[in-house]
C-alpha cells in the first residue's frame, strides 16, 4: 500500500505546531499501525529527520500508552486501540491524518506525545481502597455475589489511555473517572470510603481543567475497553448521594 | 578463541541470610533474626524503587505505608503501564479452596520441580507460603477475581498442574494486580510518602564505599541527568526478553538497569535461563515490532498439528486427517497437547526445522479447534475462548472458528536475572533486586501463573520485611553530591550519551537490535549448540563494534528522544547478549528452558547433569568483553529430590 | 505515618458543594430543566384548550389567577410559579453559561481533521437554549405583558393569542422555536436522567423512548395552536 500521512509536528509544549504531510510506500496490510508509524520512522532516521514521536509499549492493547487521533477518531476507525488498529483497515492511496490527543489537561510535549499525569493524580485523590499490606482479611471472609463483580470488573477494564477526554468535545474525563468510582465503590471493600472516593475523585478532575459532561456519548464510542456510557451515569448518583450525605471528600 | 570465552572460577558465592532448620519455619526465624527499624525513625531513611510493575508498585506502597521514604522511578508516563499489566493467565496461591488436595507443600514441590531443578528450596518454600497472603491482600483491594454464583473465588487449573490453585480476572489477571498495587501506590503518592518521577529512566547505580547509595536517572522529557541518593536501592525493572528484539514483553522494558548495576558489582545468575511460550501469535512479516501470546488455557481444547509432509502448501482445510501429524499427540501421549512449556515449543521447533512449518516463512504451527467446536458446540467453545478468538483474528484477520490458529513460540519470560540472597538482596550491599530482574525462584523454567505470585510476594511481603534489617545495621551517612563516586557516575552517564550522539553513522537503532534479537534467538533461544553458541560469540563483539562506528542517532540529549533512548538500551544488550551466550555455552547440560542439544535422554528429551550443573551460575563483570567470572551456588535438594522429567 | 488518615473536611455544604464542581452544577441544570419540563406539560395541556373556543379558555386563564384560593390570595399561586420558573430559567442559564465556557476552556485546540460527532439535539443544545431564551423573553412581552402584542386586551387572551398567531412571521417564529425545544427536550430529559444519576444500562432504553415522546407530543401540542390560527380552524 502506499499513504499519504498527515501528521502533527510539534517540537515541544511551547513552540506551534503543525500538520506535516509524508508519503509512505511499502505498507502491508498485516502492519499495525503503530509498525506503519516504525517504517516512516527508520526513513526519517536515515534521511537525517527526526521521527515522529509517539507513546507506546506493550502494543497488545492493556498498557494504554498509546493513542492518537486517527482520521478524527480517538484510537481511529476500530474500537481499539492505536497498537491494535491494523492496515487492512485502510485502503490504497489513503490520506491519513494523525493528531495528539486534544485536550487542555493534556498538553503537547512533543509531536504525538501528549502529558496524561492528571489522570494519576484523580486517581490519587481516591481511587483505591485503604488497605495496608498485611492488614487484609481472609479472602473468603466477604464474598461478593458474581453479578457484582463483573460488573467491577467491566468497570476495572478500563486502560487509563485517555482516549474519552480525547473524544469528548468537552475534554472531559468523566468516563474514565466513572470507572474507577463504578468498579470501587460496588464492591462490598470499597464501602467506608464510597462518599469520600467519589467526592474526591470528582473534585481533582474538576481541579485538573478537565470539561464538564454534556452527555454527547463520544467518550463510550471511543473507548477501546467498552467502557458503558451508563458509568458516568452511576458516578453521578455517587456523587450527588455523598454530596447529600455530606461526607468529606477523601484528599488527604 | 575470544578472550571472552577463558572466564575465570572464583570464590563460591554462598547465601549467608537462609536459616537453618525445617524448611516451613525458615522464613518466621528469619524476620525474627532481622533487626527492625523504629517506625519513628522510618521517616528518616529513604528508598529508592526502580520500577513500578507488581514488585515495584508493591514495595513502593508497602514501604511508604511503613513509614519510609520512597523515591520511585518508572520509564513510563505512568506507573499503571508497567508490563505486568499484560499477564493474561492467573495467579498461583495454595488455598486449596477446592479440597482438592492442594497444599503450601504441594505449590513447592510443583514449583521446585517445573524449575527442573535448579532453584532454591528455601525460597521457593517462602513464595508458597506467601501465596496464601497475596489473594487476601489483592481481594481487599479491590481486585475483581472471577467468582462464583455463591460469591466465592473461582480458581482453575493452569499449565497442566493438577490442582485448581489458578485465581483469575479473565484474561487480564495481571492488569488488575497491578491496578491493584498502583492504586495502593498512588494513595501514597497524594499522601506525600512517595516521590514518584515517571518517565524517568534509571542509567546507573552510584556506589559508595561498597554499598549501594543511589541512581544516576535521566528525565526522558528533557534530557536531563540527575543523582537521587538512598539509604537502600531496590530495582524492580522486570527482565531482559526483550534482547531478543522480538519477545512478548513491552516494546520499551529493558536490562538497563540490571546490567548497570552488574557493572556496578552485583552477579548476574544464570542469564541464559529464558522462557520461551509455545502459544504465540507468529510474525506475519519483517516489519514485525513485537510478539503477541495467546493464552496457553487454549491448549486445553485445541489440537496442534503440521502437515506430514514437508513443504505441502494446501490450506489447512484441504489436507485429510490422514496426512496431518498431531504431532504432541504422537511423541507425549498421555500428556499429549498440554506437556510443559518448554517442550510443546521445542516440539514446534523441530517440525518447523523439518520443513513442515505453516503460514508465511513456515514458522508456525496449527492449533486446532475443529475437534473442540464438534464436541462442545460453537458457543461453548465462544464462552470459554470468546475473547482470545477476538484478539487473534483483530491481528490476523483470520476466523479460528473457521480456520485453524496458527501460533509460534516467543521469548516470554527470563528465569535469570541479577543474583540475590534470601533477603533479596545483590551482592552489592544495600542494592535489592526483586520480581523478575532477580534471578527468581523459577529455577530454570517457570511454570505458569508463577510470576505474578512471586513479583507480588517479594514486593509486598518479602523485601518489606528483609530490608528493614539492612537499614537498621547500617545506617548511612549523607552524600555530598560532589562524592568522586557520584561525579565519575555522572559523567560515565553523559559520555556515553553524548558518544551516541556524535557517531552519527548510517544504521539506525532498531537496525542493530533486529540483528542482535535475531543472532540470540537462531543460537541462544529454543535449541543451542557448542558451534552456533561459539559463532554468536564471536559476532556479538563485532556487531558492537559496528554499533559504535556506525549508530545513527537524531536530535540532541536535551529533548524527548526516543531515538536516543533506544541506543543507549542497545548498548547494555550488546554486553548482555554476550554473557548470556557464554552462561549457555558453560552449561552443558539441558535443563528447563536451556536446551542444549548435546544433551538429551535416549529419546531425545533434555538431560540434566545433576553432578555437575546442581549450582546456580553468578557472573561477576570485569569489563566489556573481558571475560567475566563465574561463581558457583551450590543448589542443595532435602525435601525435594531430583528426578529426571518425563511427559511421555 | 502514613497510616493514619487525615481527612481535611472542606466545607461540607450542600448547596456550595453542588455549585461548585461540574457534576452539581449540572445536577442543578437538571433538575431546573425537570420544573421547567413538567410546567411546559401543564402549558400544553392548558393551550390546547383554545381548540374549544373563546368561552373556555378564557375561564382557564381566569381560573390560573384562583387556584389555592381561598387559602391562597387571589394571584398568588401564579406568582409563585413565575418565581420558580425564573429562579429556573435563571440558574439553568447561568449554569449553561458557567459549564459552557468550561467546557470550550478544556479543549482549546481543536482538531484539523473534524468528523460529525453525536446526534443533530446534542449538538445544538447551547444554541438551541439560546434561542429558546429569546423566545422566552419575546414570549412573555407577546402574550403575558402584551407589550408587543398588536391586541393588547387584558383578560382576554384567546383574542390576544388569535391577533399575534394571525401574523404569519409571528406563527413562523413560534413554529422554530417550538422545534428547537423539541431538540432541547429529546437530548435533554434523557440527559437529566443520566445527571441525577437515575439511569442505568436497563432503563436506558426506556428513558431514550421517554425522552423522544416527551419532545415529539409537546412539539406536536404547541404548534398546533399557531397551526389552528393559520389555517382558521382557531379564529
Amino acid at each position: 500500500m502506499k499513504l499519504t500521512l498527515r501528521i502533527w509536528r510539534q517540537r515541544n509544549a511551547d513552540e506551534p505546531g503543525a500538520m506535516t504531510p509524508y508519503e509512505v510506500t511499502g505498507i502491508s496490510e498485516d502492519m499495525s499501525f503503530l509498525e506503519m508509524l516504525d517504517q516512516l520512522n527508520e526513513r526519517l532516521i536515515l534521511e537525517g529527520e527526526e521521527p515522529v514521536a509517539f507513546d507506546h509499549d506493550c502494543r497488545e492493547g492493556i498498557c494504554g500508552a498509546c493513542g492518537m487521533v486517527i482520521n478524527g477518531q480517538a484510537h481511529g476507525p476500530e474500537r481499539t486501540t492505536t497498537c491494535q488498529l491494523h492496515m487492512r483497515h485502510f485502503a490504497d492511496g489513503d490520506t491519513i491524518d494523525v493528531e495528539p490527543w486534544r485536550a487542555a489537561a493534556f498538553p503537547v510535549v512533543k509531536d504525538l506525545v501528549v502529558d496524561r499525569s492528571a489522570f494519576d493524580r484523580v486517581i490519587g485523590a481516591g481511587g483505591y481502597i485503604s488497605v495496608p499490606t498485611g492488614s487484609a482479611p481472609e479472602a473468603h471472609a466477604t464474598p461478593v455475589p458474581k453479578p457484582v463483580a463483573d460488573l467491577a470488573f467491566e468497570h476495572a477494564e478500563c486502560i487509563g489511555c485517555g482516549a474519552c477526554v480525547a473524544a469528548c468535545p468537552n475534554g472531559s474525563a468523566m468516563l474514565f473517572t466513572s470507572a474507577k468510582v463504578v468498579h470501587l465503590n460496588v464492591l462490598p471493600q470499597g464501602a467506608p470510603e464510597r462518599e469520600s472516593r467519589v467526592r474526591g475523585m470528582v473534585e481533582a478532575m474538576d481541579a485538573e481543567g478537565f470539561g464538564g459532561c454534556t452527555n454527547t456519548g463520544e467518550c463510550a464510542v471511543a473507548c477501546p475497553k467498552g467502557i458503558p456510557l451508563t458509568s458516568i451515569g452511576r458516578m453521578n448518583r455517587e456523587y450527588l448521594r455523598a454530596v447529600v450525605k455530606g461526607t468529606p471528600s477523601g484528599g488527604r | 578463541m575470544s578472550s571472552y570465552l577463558r572466564h575465570t572460577t572464583g570464590e563460591p558465592v554462598i547465601d549467608t541470610k537462609a536459616p537453618a532448620g525445617p524448611i516451613a519455619e525458615r522464613w518466621d526465624r528469619r524476620r525474627f533474626a532481622a533487626k527492625l527499624v523504629n517506625p519513628a525513625n522510618r521517616r528518616k531513611h529513604t528508598v529508592i524503587v526502580v520500577g513500578t510493575g507488581l514488585a515495584g508498585g508493591a514495595a513502593g506502597a508497602t514501604l511508604a505505608e511503613q513509614g519510609y521514604r520512597v523515591v520511585q522511578f518508572c520509564y513510563q508516563d505512568s506507573p499503571r503501564r508497567a508490563h505486568s499489566i499484560a499477564a493474561q493467565g492467573g495467579i498461583n496461591a495454595a488455598k486449596n479452596y477446592r479440597n482438592d488436595g492442594d497444599s503450601i507443600h504441594r505449590l513447592f514441590y510443583d514449583t521446585v520441580k517445573g524449575g527442573d531443578f535448579r532453584a532454591r528450596e528455601t525460597n521457593v518454600h517462602r513464595l508458597a507460603q506467601i501465596s496464601v497472603e497475596i489473594i487476601d491482600q489483592c481481594v481487599a483491594q479491590g481486585v475483581p477475581f472471577a467468582r462464583e454464583y455463591g460469591g466465592l473465588l473461582d480458581t482453575r487449573s493452569f499449565g497442566g498442574v493438577q490442582v485448581s490453585r489458578t485465581f483469575y480476572a479473565r484474561g487480564q489477571t495481571g492488569q488488575q494486580l497491578l491496578l491493584g498495587a498502583y492504586q495502593a501506590l498512588s494513595r501514597q503518592i497524594a499522601a506525600g510518602q512517595v516521590e514518584m518521577h515517571a518517565r524517568t529512566e534509571m542509567l546507573d547505580l552510584i556506589v559508595i564505599d561498597g554499598r549501594a547509595r543511589g541512581i544516576v536517572a535521566r528525565d526522558l522529557l528533557t534530557g536531563a541527568l540527575s543523582t537521587h541518593f538512598a539509604d537502600a536501592v531496590v530495582l524492580a525493572s522486570g527482565g531482559y526478553g526483550n534482547v531478543f528484539y522480538l519477545s512478548t514483553n513491552a516494546k520499551n522494558s529493558n536490562a538497563t538497569a540490571i546490567w548497570r548495576a552488574h557493572r556496578r558489582g552485583a552477579y548476574f545468575a544464570n542469564p541464559c535461563f529464558t522462557q520461551i511460550h509455545p502459544t504465540c501469535i507468529p510474525r506475519s512479516g519483517d516489519h514485525q515490532s513485537k510478539l503477541t501470546l495467546m493464552s496457553e488455557s487454549l491448549r486445553n481444547d485445541g489440537r496442534i498439528w503440521v502437515p506430514k509432509r514437508a513443504g505441502d502448501q494446501r490450506a489447512p482445510q484441504d489436507i485429510p486427517e490422514s496426512e496431518r501429524d498431531y504431532y504432541l499427540e504422537r511423541i507425549y501421549p498421555s500428556f499429549g497437547n498440554l506437556v510443559p512449556r518448554d517442550i510443546a515449543s521445542r516440539a514446534a521447533k523441530n517440525v518447523c526445522d523439518e520443513g513442515r512449518g505453516v503460514g508465511p516463512g513456515g514458522q508456525g504451527v496449527y492449533l486446532d479447534f475443529a475437534d473442540a467446536i464438534r464436541r462442545m458446540g460453537r458457543a461453548a467453545v465462544e464462552a470459554k475462548y470468546g475473547n482470545l478468538f477476538e484478539m487473534y483474528e483483530r491481528i490476523t484477520a483470520e476466523n479460528p472458528y473457521e480456520v485453524p490458529m496458527r501460533i509460534y513460540p516467543a521469548i516470554h519470560y527470563t528465569m535469570g536475572g541479577l543474583w540475590v540472597d534470601y533477603d533479596l538482596q545483590t551482592t552489592v550491599p544495600g542494592l535489592f533486586a526483586i520480581g523478575e530482574a532477580n534471578f527468581s525462584d523459577h529455577g530454570a523454567n517457570r511454570l505458569g501463573a508463577s510470576a505474578l505470585m512471586q513479583g507480588l510476594a517479594d514486593g509486598y511481603f518479602v523485601l518489606p520485611a528483609t530490608i528493614n534489617d539492612y537499614l537498621a545495621r547500617h545506617p548511612q551517612e549523607e552524600v555530598p553530591d560532589d562524592h568522586p563516586a557520584v561525579r565519575a557516575a555522572l559523567s560515565e552517564v553523559a559520555g556515553r550519551l553524548e558518544r551516541l550522539l556524535a557517531v552519527n553513522g548510517d544504521r539506525t537503532a532498531d537496525s542493530f537490535h533486529r540483528e542482535l534479537g535475531e543472532l540470540l534467538w537462531d543460537e541462544c533461544g529454543m535449541a543451542r549448540t557448542e558451534h552456533g553458541l561459539r559463532k554468536a560469540l564471536d559476532r556479538i563483539p563485532a556487531l558492537r563494534e559496528e554499533f559504535w562506528r556506525r549508530i545513527k542517532v537524531p536530535g540532541s540529549g536535551v529533548e524527548l528522544n526516543q531515538s536516543l533512548e533506544k541506543a543507549n538500551r542497545i548498548v547494555d544488550y550488546l554486553e548482555l547478549a554476550e554473557l548470556m551466550c557464554l552462561d549457555a555455552l558453560h552449561r552443558t547440560e539441558s535443563c528447563g528452558g536451556h536446551f542444549r542439544e548435546e544433551s538429551r535422554t535416549p529419546d531425545g528429551e533434555a538431560a540434566r547433569k545433576d553432578e555437575e550443573f546442581a549450582y546456580a551460575a553468578a557472573w561477576e563483570f570485569t569489563g566489556t568483553g573481558a571475560a567475566p567470572v563465574l561463581h558457583r551456588e551450590a543448589l542443595h535438594f532435602e525435601y525435594v529430590r531430583p528426578a529426571q522429567r518425563s511427559y511421555t | 505515618m502514613a497510616l493514619a488518615t487525615t481527612r481535611t473536611a472542606r466545607d461540607p455544604s450542600l448547596i456550595g458543594s453542588l455549585w461548585r464542581s461540574t457534576v452539581g452544577k449540572k445536577a442543578v441544570m437538571a433538575g431546573t430543566g425537570l420544573i421547567m419540563l413538567a410546567y411546559l406539560v401543564a402549558h400544553m395541556l392548558g393551550n390546547l384548550k383554545v381548540f374549544f373556543g373563546a368561552g373556555e379558555f378564557n375561564r382557564y386563564g381566569h381560573w390560573i389567577r384562583t387556584i389555592g384560593e381561598p387559602f391562597l390570595h387571589h394571584m398568588w399561586f401564579l406568582w409563585l410559579a413565575r418565581v420558580v420558573l425564573t429562579a429556573s430559567v435563571v440558574l439553568h442559564g447561568v449554569s449553561a453559561y458557567q459549564l459552557s465556557r468550561r467546557d470550550l476552556a478544556a479543549r482549546p485546540a481543536k482538531y484539523r481533521h473534524s468528523r460529525r460527532r453525536s446526534s443533530y439535539a446534542t449538538r445544538t443544545m447551547r444554541w438551541g437554549g439560546v434561542i429558546l431564551a429569546l423566545f422566552i423573553i419575546w414570549h412573555i412581552l407577546d402574550l403575558t405583558t402584551l407589550t408587543v402584542n398588536p391586541n393588547h386586551q387584558e383578560g382576554h387572551p384567546y383574542q390576544n393569542l388569535v391577533a399575534s398567531f394571525d401574523r404569519w412571521y409571528v406563527s413562523a417564529f413560534y413554529i422554530a422555536a417550538m422545534l428547537a425545544l423539541g431538540l432541547h427536550i429529546r437530548h435533554g430529559f434523557w440527559s437529566a436522567a443520566q445527571t441525577l444519576g437515575a439511569n442505568s444500562p436497563r432503563r436506558d432504553r426506556a428513558l431514550k423512548a421517554m425522552a423522544n415522546l416527551l419532545a415529539a407530543v409537546l412539539t406536536c401540542g404547541f404548534i398546533a395552536v399557531p397551526v389552528g390560527v393559520l389555517t382558521g380552524v382557531v379564529s
